[in-house]
């Protein structure tokens, strides 16, 4: 079971981790410990490996830092679900493989639910039975997440996510 | 059918026409890191993706402007490395400490031009699109697949048009129209869209910049201004790209220029937007002109306008930081820094400030700043008990003068 962490609409950058708790500033080992620090300062001391977290509307707005969803991914977070993100965080999240799902949750699942994500037929089942369905990813997508990363991806494929097989991206 | 700016520029890049939708890899002109990423671009380039060298040195730039001059042992340790790393692969286009912030650089230096494909490393990357340019931000794994290919993949977004028309009355700028934007559309009102700003065709090149930084703060992908103007002038425009008739815009607003205000945007939301005139309850300690967003020479002399003959209110810390090394002897060459100085202002390194809380004017508990800046989050300036209001540099000056947020018009 993964544990539900909830929040609010506009959860930005420098909730997730604050622009004075970069690894830049501090120390690359440091940064998960900085996940949410000020927003939510349980967060880092206890979340499991697995659990979720269920937001509002334009998750992860402002800055590019990519260091704010590879604290989360160092947390072991297993899927964030929320209405809208914003699209850096989204792109950076995708490059660093962890699944995001585009739903809106925040009013059927409470802060600390247990809830099964199944990740086979793309739908969160709470520790009452009750099932949401999310909308499966596009496929390459699905493949990024089953390398691990777009640079596992680009390991594997030896091109970027969306060329062609042989295409020289355009040159 | 016709085309949008962004699906004219990524169609010239992918080699064929491309529509809002597509998934497309494309080379890029130049990828810019900054000092605060670029460590990470470098670890994920050599020790993720196992590539020694970059794909070609003279379309990167790497810019140290987010921490600089470095605050602590960290901070100057990564710097070293990103210099080491510019100097063994031969990067021409690396700006040290004090040179300016990225954007304004990128611009200064020719490093992004109409009709080209620019990505960088700070989300504010929209800011290119000040001279036409498809300008995007990203992290650290897409700028390292970058450098290490030359290319980066986009979906191409679909866009939202601004249509201005009329002017700025006296004391409203390119500001107030980003701030009024904000309101219209929210602060995702653009998320995966491209902006484009028609009818500011008058606007110079800086206020154009001020307007396609704040795209950003929209969600946008890239915020586009047609070259005109000043931009027509200095940059050469591809043939190929203008505005077509028949493109087609997911949404068009209208606004007219003569009709706004000088706005405020209130902590801590950037689509919290009122007329600063009815701000006046608001007492500030600190007032901050600079950044990507507002720290050029335009911006600098409105303010030296308001401030001249007169002084920085007792109580009040006034913090201007030129956008660049350009800017600040600029400044210095038309007296506009004397007159700042003389009000009571301090000066600071150009490059980021204060702007991103990590030196050079952090906020205490309970301390609230005007900034020229372009985000008001909790936190992001220091205490997360801090108040951030978000303004043009005519109405951040008059706040000076008074000691609270401040109707610029007051002074004009």
């Amino acid at each position: 079971m993964a544990r539900v962490w909830l929040f609010g609409e506009d959860v930005d950058t420098d909730q997730i981790v604050p622009g004075r708790y970069a690894p830049y500033m501090t120390s690359e080992e440091e940064l998960p410990k900085h996940a949410f620090i000020e927003a939510r300062p349980e967060f880092a001391r206890e979340v499991r490996p697995g659990d979720i977290i269920v937001a509002g509307a334009n998750f992860g707005c402002g800055s590019s830092r990519e260091y704010a969803p590879k604290a989360l991914k160092l947390c072991g977070i297993g899927a964030i679900i929320a209405p809208s993100f914003a699209r850096i965080f989204f792109r950076n999240a995708l490059n660093l493989g962890i699944p995001l799902f585009e739903a809106d949750l925040t009013g059927v699942l409470r802060d600390g639910q247990e809830v099964t994500l199944d990740m086979e037929r793309y739908v969160v089942v709470t520790d009452a039975g009750q099932e949401y369905p999310l909308k499966p990813p596009p496929d390459f997508v699905r493949e990024i997440w089953e390398a691990g990363s777009t640079v596992a991806y680009f390991r594997r494929y030896g091109r970027l996510p969306g060329q062609r097989t042989g295409e020289q991206g355009g040159e | 059918m016709g085309l949008t700016l962004s699906e004219q520029i990524i169609s010239h890049a992918a080699g064929r026409e491309v529509h809002a939708g597509d998934l497309v890899v494309v080379p890029v002109d130049c990828a810019m890191g900054v000092d605060s990423i670029t460590p990470s671009i470098i670890d994920v380039m050599r020790n993720e993706l196992g590539v020694e060298r970059v794909f070609d040195p003279d379309k990167i730039a790497i810019i140290i402007d987010h921490v600089a001059p470095a605050v602590n042992i960290a901070t100057a340790n990564a710097q070293a490395k990103v210099r080491r790393f510019a100097m063994e692969q031969g990067i021409r286009h690396f700006y040290d400490v004090g040179r300016g912030v990225c954007h304004q650089v990128m611009i200064e230096e020719g490093l992004a031009g109409p009709g080209q494909i620019v990505i960088g490393s700070d989300s504010h990357s929209t800011s290119y699109g000040a001279v036409g340019a498809f300008g995007c931000g990203m992290g650290a794994t897409d700028i390292a697949l970058a450098w290490a290919t030359g290319h980066t993949w986009l979906k191409v977004p679909e866009t939202i048009c601004i249509r201005a028309r009329g002017d700025f009355s006296a004391g409203v700028t390119a500001k107030d129209l980003t701030l009024w934007v904000e309101q219209a559309l929210g602060a995702d009102g653009a998320t995966y869209r491209a902006v484009e700003y028609h009818g500011v065709d008058m606007l110079s090149l800086a206020s154009r910049q001020t307007l396609a930084c704040m795209t950003t703060e929209l969600g946008a992908k890239a915020g586009i201004i047609p070259p005109s103007g000043e931009v027509a002038e200095r940059f050469r425009v591809p043939e190929w790209l203008k505005v077509d008739p028949g493109a087609r815009y997911e949404r068009v607003v209208e606004v007219d220029l003569n009709s706004l205000v000088p706005l405020v945007a209130v902590s801590p939301r950037v689509d919290d937007v009122r007329p600063a005139a009815e701000l006046g309850h608001v007492r500030v300690d600190q007032v901050f002109i600079g950044t990507c967003t507002n720290g050029r020479l335009e911006d600098l002399r409105i303010a030296a306008r308001i401030l001249r003959g007169r002084r920085v209110a007792p109580g009040v810390r006034m913090l201007v930081v030129p956008a660049s090394s350009q800017v600040l002897m600029d400044a210095m060459a038309d007296g506009t820094l004397a007159v700042l100085l003389e009000a009571g202002a301090t000066i600071g390194t150009p490059g980021c400030g204060p702007c991103i809380g990590r030196h050079m004017g952090v906020l205490g508990d309970g301390e609230v700043v005007i900034s020229t800046a372009n985000r008001n989050f909790r936190g992001r300036m220091g205490s997360p008990n801090a108040e951030i209001y978000l303004g043009s540099p005519a109405t951040a000056a008059a706040s000076a003068v008074t000691g609270r947020i401040t109707d610029p018009r007051e002074f004009l």
